[in-house]
């Protein structure tokens, strides 16, 4: 068999495995959007679940997934940017960094349950805050830290080592060239990849189930005042978020409409994470483009 | 004469127990252009950056001698870097402006410094960049992104870049053998234009661009000063067989 041939079945090959999972994937979130847009309505997105009625909404597990998700990052990103400025910026390669790369390496390995299991013991039961947003917050902060860090440190990574030079050859010292030249110049691609994490974070089930709790309790939603127990802000109430609400009614479910609701959840799910991957693309194309061109 | 800037004795560098620049001995007046050359590895870059201690930065390098500016030991254990790089001021061979607006590579020195007064940061702006020979072409989009520049452009307005922040001596690192003849010879003009207001010490592969430009040229050789002076004595009347062989292209 000459090399030609062999060229032609490798890239065929190839081919067919990319087509493959662009199908499984197509079908896939066709399959959820399909099964589950018809049920998305207004109704559905703001009305509160039913427990054992018909006709429950998620309106009450959205807030708690994006207020979730706010509080997570901004718990991880401030932890996540200093640390992989730390370690890509200053560090010597020795073995304590080393050490601490491979601890963020096994962190980031660790399966959700687990983390979901260490918050349970650690925040909601040793720090005794209960399954409450705040527990949830933390353990997600636990899922989030070793990826989001990666995720920096590459960006940092792609910034051109001149650039470094030129401003420390300026006279600038080594923080202000950080802050004041390589950082700016990541921002779009550091964006990028907070807006992925969140994706990830936002469709993150198991590390929440013991964290953030399975229960919904009603919300008012005049009341802003984080310290009153029924208000929306409250870090310490226990925060069904629409991940675990699949979940939940999947095994346990009673109501009658139970289905429909899983596959709209599922279905409003998954556009939230598109929509977040979509954001992070365009954004960062965006910022790169405003930074590189007039 | 003019007066001693900068002075180099006995300048060892290694980069681990490589022996890169094997005690140089040698100085520089006040103003003017002193080119470096030599065949390539022998040491030019090496030596110009133990000039404003961007050797520091590259792990296992050991620095032994003296360089004095104005009489300062610039390797005291007290010294200040920072305050160095900007009265040393320095130009890469790759043009590497920062990806903001002409305008904001060009006061990022001083703007960082803390210089917030925008009717001097626009005099200075305009002033830089009219010394770096690239006003009359950034003028009209000052407040775009300098990536857009081309490489010339580019490497002017790093010029201006170190301008800004008012150096005293210009480091360059074969600032033009990125660049197109026409960009080159711009560049050139530029640094006759500045040879008068600063100390300018640029490395070049291109011996006729010494010789166009330079004062003073500096021949390396294996890590070794081997001649300097007049660049037209250089050219022509070398004292160094070494000098005559390179010079008339027999190696490098
Ligand atoms: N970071 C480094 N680590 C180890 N050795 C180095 C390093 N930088 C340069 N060298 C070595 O030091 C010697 C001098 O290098 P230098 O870059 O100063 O030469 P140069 O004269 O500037 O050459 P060129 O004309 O090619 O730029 C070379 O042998 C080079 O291999
Ligand atoms: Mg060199």
């Amino acid at each position: 068999m000459n090399s030609k041939v062999q060229n032609k079945i490798a890239i065929g090959v190839l081919y067919g495995i990319a087509g493959l999972v662009v199908l499984i994937l197509l079908a896939l979130v066709g399959y959820i959007l399909v099964s589950g847009l018809p049920k998305v309505s207004w109704h559905f997105l703001t009305t509160p679940a039913k427990a054992f009625l018909k006709g429950g909404g998620i309106g009450i597990q959205l807030f708690n997934s994006f207020y979730l998700l706010i509080l997570a990052m901004l718990i991880s990103f401030p932890i996540a940017l200093g640390a992989a400025i730390y370690l890509y910026e200053y560090a010597k390669d020795n073995w304590v960094t080393n050490l601490v790369r491979t601890a963020i390496e096994i962190l980031s390995s660790l399966p959700s349950v687990v983390v979901g299991l260490f918050g349970f013991l650690f925040f909601v039961v040793k720090l005794r805050l209960g399954f409450s947003i705040l527990s949830g917050a933390f353990a997600l902060t636990f899922f989030n830290l070793p990826l989001l860090t990666r995720s920096i440190e590459d960006s940092l990574h792609t910034i051109d080592d001149k650039q470094r030079e030129g401003g420390l050859a300026l006279g600038l010292s080594r923080w202000e060239t950080v802050t004041r030249v390589i950082l700016p110049a990541a921002v779009p691609s550091i964006l990028t990849g907070v807006i992925l994490s969140a994706g990830r974070v936002f469709g993150e089930a198991a590390a929440l189930i013991y964290t953030a709790g399975q229960s919904a309790p009603a919300l008012n939603f005049m009341d802003w005042n984080p310290f009153n127990i029924s208000s929306p802000l409250n870090p310490m109430r226990p925060a069904e978020t629409l991940a675990v609400h699949i979940w939940k009614i999947n095994s346990e479910g009673i109501m009658p409409d139970a289905k429909a609701i899983s596959s709209g959840s599922s279905a409003v799910l998954v556009i939230a994470i598109l929509l977040f991957n979509l954001a992070a693309r365009y954004l960062g194309k965006r910022l790169y483009k405003r930074l590189t061109s007039a | 004469m003019s007066k001693e800037i900068l002075t180099t004795q006995d300048l060892h560098l290694y980069y681990g127990s490589k022996e890169a620049l094997k005690g140089i001995n040698l100085n520089f007046d006040e103003k003017g252009i002193t080119a470096l050359i030599g065949p390539s590895g022998c040491g030019k870059s090496t030596y110009l950056r133990t000039l404003n201690r961007m050797n520091d930065l590259i792990p296992g390098v050991t620095i032994t001698g003296t360089v004095q500016f104005k009489g300062e030991d610039l390797y005291a254990p007290n010294a200040d870097t920072v305050q160095i790089r900007k009265e040393i001021g320095m130009v890469f061979q790759q043009p590497n402006p920062f990806p903001f607006s002409i305008y904001d590579n060009v006061i990022y020195g001083l703007r960082i410094a803390g210089e917030r007064d925008k009717e001097k940061l626009d005099a200075v702006v305009e002033k830089s960049l009219r010394q770096a020979a690239v006003w009359d072409e950034v003028k009209d989009h000052l407040h775009e992104s300098a990536l857009a520049l081309s490489g010339g452009q580019q490497q002017r307005v790093c010029i201006a870049r170190v301008l800004a922040v008012s150096p005293e001596i210009i480091l360059l690192d074969e600032p033009t053998s990125a660049l197109d003849p026409v960009s080159s010879s711009q560049i050139e003009a530029t640094l006759l234009n500045l040879r008068h207001d600063y100390t300018i010490i640029t490395v070049t592969h291109n011996l006729q661009q010494a010789s166009r430009i330079a004062d003073r040229t500096a021949f390396f050789m294996n890590g070794e000063l081997v001649e300097v002076d007049q660049t037209k004595n250089i050219f022509m009347n070398p004292a160094k067989k070494q000098t005559e062989d390179y010079i008339s292209g027999r190696f490098g």
